[in-house]
C-alpha cells in the first residue's frame, strides 16, 4: 500500500524553483532517505508533506487521501516531525513536551502518562530520572531522543525527520541510528528523512531518493545506487572510490560465513557487516576469522577470500 | 594587618570625609532661610553627652576592611550599618527636638549633605554585606526592609516629628495624601493601557517586518520630545478636542493630557520588550509547535507568550519606573501628584517641601522595581526547578 505519494510537485521562492517536478512514492512501513546537497531542496519537500510549506503545483496524498482535504493542523497531528534543532519547548518538562501532541488530540491524561513512560523505556531514558526534567538539563543526544519521542508520541501514521542526527558526535549518532532502525521494525512506521550524509543514507535507507538543485535524480535501494548510478553526479555523490568497501557495509558476516571448521584468534560477531569484518582482516593480519553468534557462540568462519561475491 | 577589602576601605575612607568635612545637619531660624551647617562633632557634645553611644557601630565599620572574609565579618557590617543609619536619624531626630523647641516655634532643621553622603554610604555596606548574606534576591529584599525597621520606629513613635521634613509632611498632610492617590493614578492609567496598546503593537511589529519599520521611527521620536515639551504641544489640540465634545472632561491641561503623554511615553519600551521578548523565542520551538499541530493562537497562548514573558517584564519594569519619574514632571499641567508639592516647595524656596514631594518618588519608583525584578526572578526560578 503506498502511504505517501507526491506526483509532479513544483515549489518556487521568490520566482526561484526550489523543488522541480518531484514524483516520489513511499509504502506503508517503508524508510525513505532523502539525500543532497545543501540547498537542493530536501527540507522543501519535507515540509510540503506536512503543510509547513504549501506546493505550488503538484498534488500530495496521505494514505490516498489528498493532504489539502482537512486543516494543517489535524494534518500535523498525524504526522510526527523531528528536526535537527529539536525545538524542546525550554519551559516544559520532558514529561509535558513528549505529551504534546496527545494533548492537543485531548487523550486522557492515564493514557498520556502510560504513552510518556513507554516511549522514554523504548529510547533508554529510564523514566523516573527523566519525566520531570527541563530541556536545558539534558545533553545534545538525550535531547534529540525526547525530540523522537514526541514525534513518535500518539502513534502518527508517517514520521517526517530532518536531519534528526544531524550535530551528533559519530558514537551518539551510530547509536540513534540503530535504535531508529529497531522502532522502525517494531512499529512499522512510515518515515521519511533527511540527510546529507551517504552513510547515513545507506545505512538507514531501504529506499534513498538523490535531490540536486531540487530535482530528484536518482531513487532506489542502496545497492542500485552502489552498482548502477544513474550518472556521474551520482557516482561522485556515493563516493566512487569507497563504493567498494560501501557494498560491504551492506551485507553481514552471517550472509557470507561457513560452517564451523577450527580456527584460531579473537572472533567476530555474525552480526557485524563485511566493512568491519574487512577491517578486521586488515588490523589483525589475517586471513581468516572465526564469528560468534549473539549468544557468544562458536558459529562458523569467514575467510578474507569470502568477501567477494561469489556471482555478480 | 592585612587589608582584605579596598571596597570597603574606600567607602569608610569616604564616610569619615563625609562625616568630618560636611554639616550633618542643617539649622535655620524659619523654613525659608537657607540654615547654617552643624557638624557631627558638634551634635556629639549637645544633648545628654551620651550621643557618642549612639556611634559606637562606628568601630566595626571602621575595621572591617583589614577583617577575615567570612559569614560573620557580613552579618556584624550588617548590623552595624543599620544601627548606625538609624542612629543618625535619631540623632537628627533630637537634636531637631531640642533646637526647634514647641509646636509651631519657626525654628528648622533640616539635613546636611552629610547626612545623606553617609545615608548612601552606609546603604552600600549594607548591599556590599547581603552580597553575602543572602543568595537571591528575594531573600536580599527581605534584609534590606528588614533593616528599615528602625527608622519605622522613630517616624512611627514620633522622635523624628521636630525634623524640617516631618513638619512640611505634617504642614501638608491633606495635600500629601492626594498627591499620592493622584501619583498613583497616574502610573496605573497610563501604564495599563500602554501596555495593551504596546503589547498589540509590538506583536503585530514582530509579525511584519513593514510595520515595524514604520512603527519605531516615529516612537523614537516621541521618546526624545522633552517631557514638559510633550505636555505643552498637548495643550493645543486637547484644549480644542475639549471645545468640541463638552461633557467628557477632556482639556488641555489636567489629567487627560498628563495621562495621554505618559502613555506615550510608556509606548516605547513596552513595544520594544514585547518585540524583543518574541524575536528570543527559538525559531525551532517555533516550527516544532507548528509541526506538531498547535493552532497559531495555542502557539501564542502556549509556547510565545510564557517564553517572551521575563523579557516583556523587563521592559514593563522600566516603563513603570519611568513612569514614575515621569508623573512628577505632569505636575506642571496640573495634573497633581507629587510633582506639585514639589514644585510648590521650588517656587516658594522650601527645600524641605521640595524634599517632601521627591523622596516619595524615589520611594515609589524604588518599590515598583525592586516588585518587577522580585516576579521575574520567581518566572526564571520557576523554569529552572519547579
Ligand atoms: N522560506 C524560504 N524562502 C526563500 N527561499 C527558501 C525558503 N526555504 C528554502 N529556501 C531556499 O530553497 C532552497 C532549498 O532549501 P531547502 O531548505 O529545501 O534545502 P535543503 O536541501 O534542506 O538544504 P540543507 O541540506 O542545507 O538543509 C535553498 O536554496 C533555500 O535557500
Ligand atoms: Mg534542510
Amino acid at each position: 500500500m503506498t502511504m505517501l505519494e507526491l506526483k509532479a510537485v513544483n515549489k518556487f521562492f521568490n520566482g526561484w524553483q526550489a523543488v522541480a517536478d518531484v514524483d516520489l512514492q513511499v509504502a506503508a512501513g517503508e524508510l525513505a532517505v532523502l539525500i543532497g546537497t545543501s540547498g537542493s531542496g530536501k527540507s522543501t519537500t519535507l515540509k510540503m508533506i506536512n503543510r509547513l510549506i504549501e506546493p505550488d503545483s503538484g498534488s500530495i496524498r496521505l494514505a490516498g487521501e489528498d493532504i489539502r482535504s482537512q486543516p494543517p493542523e489535524v494534518l500535523r497531528r498525524r504526522i510526527g516531525y523531528a528536526i535537527q534543532s529539536v525545538g524542546l519547548f525550554p519551559h516544559w518538562t520532558v514529561e509535558q513536551n513528549i505529551a504534546a501532541v496527545p494533548s492537543l488530540l485531548k487523550w486522557p491524561k492515564a493514557r498520556i502518562r502510560e504513552r510518556v513512560v513507554e516511549l522514554l523505556e523504548l529510547l533508554h531514558l529510564p523514566a523516573a530520572q527523566f519525566l520531570a526534567r527541563y530541556p536545558h538539563q539534558l545533553s545534545g543526544g538525550q535531547q534529540q531522543r525526547v525530540g523522537v519521542a514526541r514525534a513518535l508520541a500518539a502513534d502518527p501514521e508517517v514520521l517526517l525527520m530532518d536531519e534528526p542526527f544531524g550535530a551528533l558526535d559519530p558514537v551518539t549518532r551510530g547509536t540513534l541510528q540503530q535504535e531508529l532502525l529497531r522502532i522502525q521494525a517494531l512499529s512499522g512506521k512510515t518515515i521519511v528523512l533527511v540527510t546529507h550524509d551517504i552513510d547515513e543514507a545507506l545505512l538507514l535507507g531501504q529506499r534513498i531518493v538523490l535531490m540536486d538543485k531540487g530535482r530528484v535524480v536518482q531513487q532506489g535501494s542502496a545497492q542500485d545506487f552502489l552498482l548502477h548510478p544513474a550518472s556521474d553526479f551520482v557516482r561522485d555523490f556515493v563516493g566512487q572510490s569507497d563504493v567498494g568497501v560501501r557494498l560491504l557495509g551492506l551485507d553481514t558476516v552471517a550472509s557470507r560465513m561457513r560452517p564451523l571448521q577450527p580456527v584460531s584468534g579473537e572472533p567476530i560477531a555474525a552480526s557485524a557487516t563485511l566493512r568491519e569484518a574487512l577491517s578486521a582482516f586488515v588490523a589483525r593480519r589475517v586471513s581468516s576469522l572465526p564469528v560468534i553468534d549473539a549468544q557468544g557462540q562458536p558459529a562458523g568462519v569467514l575467510h578474507f577470500a569470502d568477501l567477494l561475491p561469489v556471482a555478480a | 594587618m592585612r587589608l582584605y577589602s579596598r571596597v570597603r576601605l574606600l567607602l569608610v575612607l569616604l564616610s569619615l570625609a563625609a562625616a568630618l568635612g560636611l554639616p550633618l545637619l542643617t539649622y535655620a531660624p524659619n523654613r525659608l532661610l537657607t540654615g547654617q551647617g552643624i557638624a557631627l562633632l558638634d551634635l556629639l557634645q549637645g544633648g545628654s553627652g551620651l550621643r557618642w553611644l549612639a556611634l559606637l557601630p562606628a568601630l566595626p565599620l571602621l575595621l572591617a576592611p583589614w577583617w577575615r572574609p567570612g559569614i560573620w565579618r557580613e552579618r556584624l557590617v550588617y548590623l552595624a550599618a543599620l544601627w548606625l543609619g538609624a542612629a543618625l536619624w535619631w540623632l537628627a531626630g533630637s537634636e531637631a527636638t531640642l533646637r526647634a523647641g514647641d509646636e509651631d516655634a519657626l525654628a528648622r532643621v533640616s539635613f546636611g549633605g552629610g547626612f545623606w553622603l553617609l545615608q548612601l554610604l552606609l546603604l552600600l555596606q549594607l548591599a556590599e554585606a547581603l552580597q553575602v548574606l543572602a543568595g537571591g534576591l528575594p531573600r536580599r529584599v527581605l534584609l534590606l526592609l528588614l533593616a528599615q525597621l528602625p527608622l519605622l520606629w522613630l517616624l512611627l513613635s514620633g522622635r523624628l516629628d521636630s525634623l524640617s521634613l516631618l513638619r512640611e509632611y505634617h504642614n501638608n498632610q491633606d495635600a500629601f495624601d492626594d498627591a499620592l492617590l493622584r501619583h498613583l493614578q497616574l502610573v496605573l492609567f497610563s501604564v495599563l493601557p500602554a501596555l495593551l496598546l504596546g503589547g498589540a503593537l509590538g506583536v503585530w511589529a514582530y509579525r511584519s517586518a513593514r510595520f515595524a519599520r514604520l512603527l519605531f521611527p516615529v516612537l523614537n521620536v516621541l521618546q526624545t520630545i522633552p517631557s514638559i515639551a510633550l505636555f505643552g504641544l498637548l495643550i493645543g489640540p486637547l484644549a480644542w478636542l475639549g471645545r468640541q465634545l463638552p461633557g467628557l472632561g477632556i482639556a488641555g491641561v489636567g489629567l487627560a493630557p498628563a495621562l495621554l503623554a505618559l502613555s506615550l511615553y510608556a509606548l516605547l519600551p513596552v513595544v520594544r520588550g514585547t518585540l524583543a521578548g518574541l524575536q528570543q523565542v527559538p525559531p525551532a520551538v517555533r516550527e516544532a509547535a507548528r509541526g506538531m499541530g498547535m493552532t497559531p493562537w495555542q502557539i501564542m497562548l502556549q509556547v510565545e507568550t510564557p517564553l517572551a514573558l521575563p523579557v516583556f517584564l523587563s521592559g514593563l519594569r522600566i516603563t513603570a519606573v519611568q513612569a514614575v519619574g515621569l508623573a512628577a514632571v505632569a505636575a506642571l499641567i496640573g495634573a497633581g501628584g507629587f510633582g506639585a508639592i514639589m514644585f510648590q516647595g521650588l517656587s516658594a524656596s522650601a527645600l524641605d517641601q521640595v524634599l517632601l514631594g521627591v523622596l516619595p518618588v524615589l520611594l515609589l519608583a524604588l518599590l515598583v522595581d525592586v516588585a518587577f525584578r522580585l516576579l521575574i526572578a520567581r518566572l526564571k526560578g520557576a523554569d529552572d526547578h519547579a
